[in-house]
């Protein structure tokens, strides 16, 4: 299918992640190309917000790797069993993860509810040292998302959830990420407002170049924004292709899309 | 005396005792926004510090008569105090504490109770067991305003409390080191993807908190004397008023410090109890207080996360 070769920023390979007994991620592969907007669909434990957890080190490994920009983020060294256990994960600590140009949006957008707008974005170009681009970036957020711009003294918690979502991008962006993580942008929100996040991710996609993966429930409208597609059930990939393959694959139309 | 001037002679001595509550209370309500832990072993640092600035201070008066030189020295004192409480706060957060982060909730407890045990006794063993007068820098004579008797050491108190109090607002308002702080103790999950290292936020918490401790130390020895358990009593009253404040919360601790310092002093005027049992006073309204409203005056109601 993938014809055109593109340089890979993102690299999976084999990961499993477990929470005690339970393992949620099993043997888990997958890559991101540089460039790309790449989706993940799956039902709600499926397990594709510990990927995202592990891709910034929220979650250690217990076997497998993750590669970024050819740089192993993370590996699983000492001795494993080749059962899930036994080895040591050893990687780049989370706040050292932005520093490598990868952003996450999380779960439940996250702001910082007592600090105002401007101050989320501030906390958002924390790495960055240079004043001037900080405020820079700030007024081409308040650009890109007017909403935050007429909103920017108040505390965020005032804001309402599609707005703080929208915060919560925009802090991303403060560092002009190479690889832009979102963990369900699109939870709890009005279809309105979720089409139009979505619109915003495919144009800084576009215009900045940023790579995108998205794990998002709504999965239609995930696809549709996607070159590329994964399919998660239980802790394991059983599907992927071409955003639009899957769109018309049978079992994902039955499945996760209600037809 | 009318009952005017009564008021005022209260309010001031009131304002003055709760200042230095106040500057103690910082540091518990700082330390339990971002870790959720209270650092039973604070008030010992305020003994600390009391010791750091009266050796430092005697040295550098050294046998020169009392004059501008004293005041000088005096805060000068007060800056190496502050800087070796900073450092000292740091060490124990990273060698008694930090470890611990990971376990049960209660271990770092038990561990702070252990620190302040050690602070303490270590104290008492190093420099004995009577207490030691640090001296006023300065004539403490009472000066009369109209029928207020203010002391030079009560405008002192409350100069360099508001001081502290309003460069502490302005860094954690203004700055960016004050910023991540903020976020961290609001979310500090997500601080950490913003590439906010929190181990160093939470050094620079115990640093800070650590030094406002040991400037009110110095403060509070200029009329109690200075011995190793000083920091005991006062460390546990500072707790109670950053709790009643609304833990977690800075303007909170700042409050609850005044108030408690405005009920010990009103307390005794208004009940015309004896002065030893002022803390029955004080103690019962902070009940009362937390009764109606149980998370502290400024405190916000904890959400379970999930």
């Amino acid at each position: 299918m993938a014809s055109v070769s593109k340089k890979t920023l993102l690299k999976i390979d084999g990961i499993d992640v477990s929470y005690g007994s339970i393992n949620a991620l099993k043997n888990v592969s997958m890559s991101v190309d540089e460039g790309s907007i790449v989706a993940l669909i799956g039902a709600n434990g499926a397990g594709k917000s510990t990927l995202l957890k592990a891709i910034v080190g929220q979650e250690p490994l217990v076997s497998g790797s993750i590669e970024y920009d050819g740089e192993v983020l993370y590996s699983v060294s000492g001795s494993s069993n080749g059962f899930g256990g036994g080895g040591r994960c050893h990687g780049v600590p989370t706040y050292d993860v932005v520093k490598k140009g990868i952003a996450l949006v999380p779960e439940g957008r996250r702001v910082f509810a007592d600090l105002t707008v401007e101050e989320n974005l501030d906390m958002g170009a924390f790495m960055l040292k240079d004043e001037a681009l900080v405020k820079r970036k700030k007024e081409e957020m308040f650009d890109f998302f007017p909403i935050l711009g007429e909103r920017r003294r108040q505390k965020s918690r005032s804001l309402s959830g599609g707005e703080q979502q929208m915060l919560a991008v925009a802090r991303a962006l403060m560092v002009s990420p190479r690889l832009l993580l979102l963990d369900e942008p699109g939870l709890g929100l009005a279809p309105l407002i979720v089409h139009e996040i979505f619109s915003k991710l495919r144009h800084i996609n576009r215009e900045d170049k940023v790579t995108v993966f998205v794990v998002e429930q709504n999965a239609r409208l995930a696809l549709k924004s996607s070159d590329d597609g994964y399919v998660m059930e239980n802790g394991s990939i059983v599907l992927h292709d071409k955003a639009s393959a899957l769109l018309e694959n049978e079992k994902v139309r039955a499945a996760y899309l209600g037809e | 005396m009318g009952s005017a001037g009564m008021f005022f002679q209260h309010l001031m001595n009131g304002l003055t005792l709760g200042g230095i509550y106040a500057l103690i209370a910082l540091g518990y309500t700082m330390v339990y926004g971002i870790l959720k832990f209270i650092n039973f072993a604070h008030g010992d640092i305020l003994m600390v510090g009391a010791y750091i600035g009266l050796f430092v201070f005697d040295l550098l008066r050294g046998s020169s008569p009392l004059g501008p030189w004293w005041i000088a020295a005096f805060f000068i004192a007060m800056l190496v105090s502050m800087v070796c409480c900073a450092f000292l706060g740091m060490l124990i957060e990273r060698v008694a504490y930090k470890p611990l982060r990971k376990g049960s909730r209660l271990a770092p407890l038990l561990s702070a109770i252990g620190v302040s045990f050690i602070l303490s006794n270590g104290a008492a063993w190093l420099f004995g067991t009577h207490s030691r007068k640090l001296e006023y820098p300065f004539d403490n004579s009472p000066i009369s305003i109209g029928s207020v008797v203010i002391t030079p050491h009560q405008i002192m108190v409350l100069v360099v409390a508001v001081v502290m109090m309003v460069l502490l607002k302005l860094f954690v308002g203004k700055s960016k080191m004050g910023k991540a702080m903020r976020a961290t103790s609001l979310d500090g999950e997500t601080a950490k993807l913003m590439g906010i290292n929190s181990d160093m936020i939470i050094s620079l918490t115990f640093g800070i908190g650590s030094a406002l401790a040991a400037c009110g130390g110095m403060l509070i020895a200029l009329d109690y004397k200075v011995y190793a358990t000083m920091g005991t009593m006062i460390g546990l009253k500072a707790f109670v008023a950053a709790v009643v404040g609304g833990i977690g919360n800075i303007t909170g601790a700042m409050l609850g410090g005044f108030l408690l310092g405005l009920l010990e002093t009103f307390g005794v005027a208004v009940f015309g109890i004896p002065q030893g049992f002022k803390d029955t006073i004080a103690f019962a309204v902070l009940i009362i207080i937390l009764l109606v409203k149980p998370e502290g005056l400024l405190g916000k109601v904890e959400k379970e996360k999930v």
